[in-house]
This record gives structure tokens, sequence and C-alpha cells, in this order.
């Protein structure tokens, strides 16, 4: 049985450490309930696909306090040359890929390639080492920690179920406020 | 077109940390020093879009990075610019090489690039520029610098 987004997200808060989290799409409806610091990025109003180069910039910018973006595979789709940027440029960046197969908030139609794509053949192809994939909640819960230990580039792909009649979520701040606040403990001048 | 050693000073001089890249067929010429800057890192990027992310992420970590792209690839970057400009309000500055702009100047180029590079940018509202091969090299460091500065966005055609 594949794992909710749910799960996948509370054992992502458990080892996220303290990175920063940028969150797209569905999961920056979810994220909320387990984080809600400056260090929690809704990237909502989002440029679909954008979310992992955004994550690149910030931790080759910021390689001490790492980042993790939460994709989702119609996002990853978008821009899969980003995993060749990646794998090229390394970085402390992990991306974590909620994979369910659909569109989820716009009715739920399936994505290209959905349930045959090998988004873990893509990470490694594009130069990314750290690779993992857990389709069941149970691998998930016991391979997260090392999953989301040391440095990244790291690529990590979870097979979630999808869920359907979802609107498109709201982030928890106003986009100025999430800015503001992220440089303010990144200690960057705006 | 600006020798490539002249355009790494320039930036260096200016504070630049990074160059986010595509090249184009002029400004290919650049990459060997742009890629050999000690003061530089040259990111190598796959299409214009993520350019233009990978760059707001350097300005929220608190760098200051330049992209630089080929026209069609402006084109391309729209979703991506919109959102970083206007919903984050990022200061994002990007060189383009105008290809064909000279000729299409003359009515000597059928190329369609040059008719909507300008007006693209105009309905983007993003303040822009073209600059020829006379005053390239004043003008950017001053552009860039009132970029800063005033904390807004900027495209700088290069004239090609």
């Amino acid at each position: 049985m594949l794992m909710s987004q749910r799960q996948a997200l509370e054992m992502l808060a458990l080892h996220r450490g303290d990175r920063i989290v940028i969150t797209t799409m569905s999961s920056t409806g979810i994220w909320p309930e387990f984080s809600d610091t400056p260090l929690d990025f809704g990237y909502i109003p989002s440029s679909m696909g954008e979310g992992p180069p955004l994550g690149l910039g910030l931790a080759l910018a910021q390689p001490e306090r790492g980042v993790i973006v939460v994709n989702g595979d119609g996002s990853m789709l978008m821009n899969l040359g980003t995993l060749v940027t990646m794998g090229s440029n390394p970085a402390n960046l992990f991306i974590v890929l909620l994979d369910n197969g659909i569109y989820e908030v716009t009715g739920g139609q399936p994505t290209a390639g959905s349930g045959r794509v090998d988004y873990a053949g893509l990470a490694r192809a594009a130069g990314i080492q750290r690779v993992y994939a857990f389709d069941v909640y149970a691998a998930w819960r016991n391979g997260a920690a090392q999953a989301l230990t040391g440095s990244g580039p790291a690529f990590i792909w979870l097979k979630v179920e999808a869920r359907f009649g979802q609107k498109t979520p709201q982030a928890p701040h106003p986009m100025a406020d999430q800015i503001r606040m992220l440089r303010q403990v990144l200690q960057v001048d705006s | 077109m600006l020798a490539g050693e002249s355009l790494k000073d320039i930036l260096v001089d200016c504070g630049v940390t990074h160059v986010v890249w595509i090249p184009d067929s002029s400004t290919g010429a650049w990459d060997a020093a742009l890629s050999s800057a000690n003061a530089l890192t040259l990111i190598r990027v796959c299409r214009e879009g993520e350019a233009v992310a990978v760059a707001a992420g350097l300005l929220l970590g608190g760098k200051k990075p330049v992209v630089i792209i080929q026209c069609t690839g402006l084109f391309e970057a729209g979703d991506s610019l919109r959102n970083f400009v206007h919903d984050f309000g990022l200061p994002i500055f990007v060189l383009v090489g105008l290809r064909n702009y000279y000729a299409y100047r003359q009515g000597r180029s059928r190329d369609s690039a040059p008719r909507f590079a300008e007006s693209i940018v105009q309905a983007w509202q993003i303040p822009y520029i073209i600059l020829e091969d006379t005053s390239l090299k004043d003008d950017l460091a001053a552009i860039y610098t009132r970029s800063v500065k005033e904390k807004r966005p900027q495209v700088v055609f290069l004239a090609e």
C-alpha cells in the first residue's frame, strides 16, 4: 500500500534537521501541519517546475545550511533538465519527489508517463550519485534518516497516494513575509 | 561584441558572484573568460527559465548573480521572470544576446526574434535597455550598479 503524502512529509519533518524546506504545490498545503518556521518556504505563487532550481541557487548561496525541495511529479516533468544542472553543479540540495502520478489540483489527470517513469534512473543518469526510492511507508520510515543524512546533492523518490478533488493550496504566509523571514534567519541583507 | 576578459572584469568590479548562463553564438565567446574567473562562479543550466530560478535562489541567499541568455531563451523564461520579478520582487539582472538586431533594424533580417524581444519585456513590465557595441563597456557597469542600488530588475539586450 502506498504511503500518504502526510506520512511522507511527517517523516521528512522528523529528519530535515535545520535545513531550509521549500514546498511546492500540494505539499505546501500539508507541510505547515508539521513545521511553520522562517526556514519553511511555501513556494506559492510559483512558476511550476522552478522549485528545484530555486533550491539549487539557495543551496549554492548557503552551503552550510542545506536545502530540501519537495516537488511533485508534474512539476518535476516540467523541468527534468534541472536534474542535469544539479548533477553538474553539486550543492547541498535534496530533492524529495512526491510521485502521485497525477496533476492533483487540476482534477486528477494523469501526468505524462504516469506509473512508468523511473525517476531514480533519471536522477542517476543526470549525475546525482545519492539516489533513494521508497514506495511504501515502512521502507521510508526505516530509510529516511539515512537518505537525509549528510550533504547533498541527493534525490529521494517517494511514491505516494493520489488525492482527488484538491484545490491549489495557499502558502501559510504572503511571499514578501516569507522572503523577509527567511533572509532574517539567514542573516542576509534584503 | 565585448571581449570576455573585459566582461569578466566589469562583473568582478561590480561584485557579481555568480553568472548563470546559456550562451548564444556571440556571447559564447565569453565562456573561457567566465569559466576561468576566480572571483566568479559560472553555473551552466539547461533552460532559461531555470536560469532565472537559480538566480532567484542565489539572491535569496545573499549572493549577486547575473543571468546571461539568448533572446529566444528570454521568451522561454517568461513565466519564471513573471514569478520571481513580480511575485517575489527580486531584482533579477539579465543580459540577453539580441540576435540579428543590427540586420533587423536595417530591414535586412526576417528573423522574428528581434521583432518581439522589446515588446515582450514591455509586456512583462521589466525595465530594459538595448546596448550597442560602442557603448557596452562603459554602460554595463553603470546599469548594473543602478539596478542593485534601486533593487529593481533589469534586462539588458546586447545588440548582435
